[in-house]
């Protein structure tokens, strides 16, 4: 592994560093799910058969309209749901996310569109008698109604989704059209509908000025997330971020291609001010070479480590905090640099670009036994800059081939124009290097 | 005369050509695929596969040592096992060549030896698993695999059985979009798998492990593609058919007894003719 010699300090607006030198080079910044609009959150945590799902709730607007929608595969109790924290999904972001490349939001007034989850309107909640009444005049059954911290939740199930989408309708949850197709299918499935929205009441009571996020625990064969009903709304592509925290190895999709992010690749300086655009390029290209229906693997790792991290490994107690029951309740710190075996958590961060067109299925996945460590990791080699005591012409020489090579590597990974990435290098010794006689045909059909 | 004549025997046994399909295949998701197949692996598979024919050949007494039919084992092995540990790999290879020459019924061999090796170390590791989506849903690779495929096939003269799964498991699959009420996509995006097709068509059509008759065959798919359906969306377990497969096996002396046809020969030289009357 090539050592990162880099000189940021004043300049990172990312707090997170390490301090030793690592490997893997030294870790500049990190490419987190804020780089990008619309992105949803899930944890999965899954042993055999247990799933504890945990869906982030970045939501950010009136709370009175937050509403989620989510079919679930088994009949849900009451100590099955828990509020989570926040933190932690920010924490399991910042660690898994690719790195030595700096961003900051700029935009903290995102609104996010969640997968499977539609905005509530304005709504007056019935009283619960009421509420059970209209409900079985069409048809719904409410199985259970729960209030757990400041969401109250219904776990609904139906004989027919005309009446189920009729209700919620009426009970100020905007169903978009088109989904009664979708609802009588995963009705048909026996799949039910876990339904949460904000008990304003409570909430003031606990004084949040966010949303937690939920958290559902259940047994169940099917290891999958039902983004069919987040394709419904014709808003264009949706991003889908799934954490996997398993006890053997890397999580994949069974029905869609699993594809590394391209890493370990060497990048012009100027990309540490651009960190954000040339991710996104870059997304944006891999998505399109595999014709938008891939999903991306951005970090496969054991939990017990990282190098370079982006932040520490998550402690047995965040852990637990997402779900994982299999650490132990100890609070111990987790090393970094050095591999200690004793959490026995593989973390795989799944990144998917999804539409109805591209994503006709649901996320289907399976765990794997493949424990080999994967991080989305791109590096940008300083060249020396202080004085030279001997004739450095041919050092020189190789830096400027170098930087060239580096310019045509982000041209090809993100499609940037080849001159305007070299307009932005500085050329080793002040030169650029010979211009290359191109053939004429290079550029003749772009 | 009589050489031209062999010459032109060998090119008529059908497992050149899978043997240059399968090939191809793996290159293809080596180098256009990327999708983590590991040279060491396949060198492993290989190797160890060669080398249990032979200890076979031995054993069995028989008098030709012939490494066709571990090599496309050991590419059908290679093409759907994942594993990060070469000692799994060469496990599996072990496991479906020794089987051929060990689980034995009339004159056969019980079990498709590729599809032994891969469940056995499924179902017993946790270090071994199948990557199913890797080979992604593009239509075009989808349309080319089946066609190579199919060469494979006709050449063999042995098409029924492929032909028979993929008709049952695609109606199955519709007939579930239609019950759901989901739109085709979903059945259509279920089909256009790269594991599927390859199971399809080197796989379950083995002439080997497959009834001799016919109608056998054909029952043979139906009872695969249903088990196979259940496993999949029944109990959401992954990797359906080639559990079905390892799972419908047993039947095949049943339905052999049933309906009663010829046990299969690869078109072969004449030496190679006691060889296969063994049936190995």
């Amino acid at each position: 592994m090539k050592t990162l010699i880099s000189v940021i300090a004043a300049l990172l607006t990312i707090v997170i560093t390490t301090s030793a030198q690592a490997f893997c080079g030294f870790y500049v910044a990190r490419a987190d799910t804020s780089l990008f609009n619309r992105a949803s959150q899930v944890v999965l945590v899954r042993d055999e058969n247990r799933t504890v799902i945990t869906m982030a709730n970045d939501f950010e607007g009136e709370v009175a309209d937050f509403a989620v929608v989510v079919p679930v595969p088994t009949m849900i109790e009451r100590e099955q749901i828990n509020v989570g924290d926040r933190a932690v999904i920010q924490h399991l972001d910042a660690y898994t996310a690719p790195r030595l490349v700096e961003y900051h939001d700029p935009d903290p007034c995102l609104r996010y569109d969640r997968m499977e989850m539609s905005q509530n309107g304005v709504a007056f909640p019935k009283s619960s008698a009421e509420m059970k009444r209209a409900a079985r005049s069409q048809g719904v059954t409410i199985e259970a109604s729960y209030t757990v911290g400041e969401y109250d939740i219904l776990i609904l199930s139906a004989a027919q989704s005309d009446g189920l989408i009729r209700w919620l309708n009426d009970n100020g949850y905007r169903i978009p059209r088109g989904a009664r197709g979708v609802v009588d299918s995963y009705l048909k499935q026996d799949m039910r509908f876990f339904v949460a929205r904000v008990n304003l009441e409570e909430q003031s009571k606990l004084g949040y000025q966010y949303l937690r996020p939920l958290q559902v625990a259940y047994e169940s064969n099917r290891f999958m997330l039902p983004i069919r009903l987040g394709t419904l709304n014709a808003k264009g592509k949706q991003e889908l971020y799934v954490y996997a925290l398993t006890r053997t190895g890397r999580v994949e999709t069974t029905n869609y291609r699993t594809v590394k992010v391209p890493t370990n690749i060497e990048v012009p300086e100027f990309v540490q001010g651009e960190f954000a655009d040339f991710y996104r390029a870059m997304f944006d290209k891999q998505t399109r070479a595999e014709k938008e229906r891939a999903v991306f693997l951005e970090y496969a790792w054991d939990m017990a480590w990282c190098d370079p991290c982006a932040a520490d490994p998550l402690s047995a107690k965040e852990l637990r905090q997402l779900g994982v029951f299999w650490v132990g309740d100890s609070n111990n710190r987790t090393t970094r640099i050095a591999p200690s075996p004793a959490q026995n958590v593989f973390v795989t961060r799944l990144h998917v670009r999804y539409d109805r067109e591209h994503f006709p299925e649901d996320l289907v996945f399976q765990e794997t036994g493949d424990r080999q460590n994967y991080q989305g990791r791109y590096v940008i080699r300083h060249p020396w800059k202080g004085e030279t005591s001997c004739d450095a012409t041919q050092y020189q020489a190789s830096v400027r081939d170098r930087q060239e090579r580096e310019a045509q590597q982000l041209a090809s990974l993100t499609g940037w124009d080849i001159d305007d990435i070299r307009a932005k290098i500085p050329f080793s010794g002040g030169q650029s290097p010979l211009p290359r006689k191109e053939p004429w045909w290079k550029r003749l059909w772009g | 005369m009589k050489a031209s004549s062999r010459h032109l025997d060998r090119f008529q046994d059908p497992r050149y050509y899978q043997i240059a399909v399968l090939t191809s295949l793996v290159c293809f998701g080596v180098i256009a695929l990327d999708f983590g197949i590991r040279w060491q692996n396949a060198a492993t598979i290989v190797i160890t596969a060669l080398g249990v024919q032979f200890l076979g050949t031995l054993y069995a007494k028989l008098p030709r040592f012939d490494p066709l039919s571990p090599l496309i084992t050991s590419l059908s092995l290679t093409l759907l096992l994942r594993s990060d540990e070469f000692a799994l790999a060469a496990a599996a290879a072990a496991i479906a060549i020794g089987s051929k020459f060990l689980l034995r019924f009339r004159g056969k061999h019980l079990f498709n030896p590729a599809n032994l090796g891969l469940v056995t170390l499924m179902v017993s590791s946790d270090q071994a698993w199948v990557s199913s989506g890797q080979w992604g849903s593009a239509a075009i690779g989808a349309f080319t695999l089946a066609c190579l495929g199919f060469l494979v096939l006709t050449r063999a003269r042995r098409a029924e059985t492929t032909i028979a799964f993929l008709l049952i498991y695609a109606g199955l699959l519709f007939g579930r979009a239609a019950w759901l009420g989901d739109p085709l996509a979903i059945p259509m995006h279920q089909l256009q798998n790269g594991a599927l097709l390859i199971f399809a068509f080197f796989m379950i059509s083995d002439p080997k492990t497959t009834p001799n008759s016919p109608a056998g065959r054909v029952l043979f798919a139906a009872l695969v593609a249903s088990v196979a359906f259940i496993i999949q969306f029944i109990y959401f377990e992954p990797n359906g058919p080639i559990l079905a497969l390892i799972m419908s096996a047993p039947t095949v002396p049943l339905i052999d007894m049933l309906a009663r046809g010829r046990i299969y020969q690869w078109a072969n030289p004449a030496a190679c003719a006691k060889n296969e009357a063994k049936g190995v």
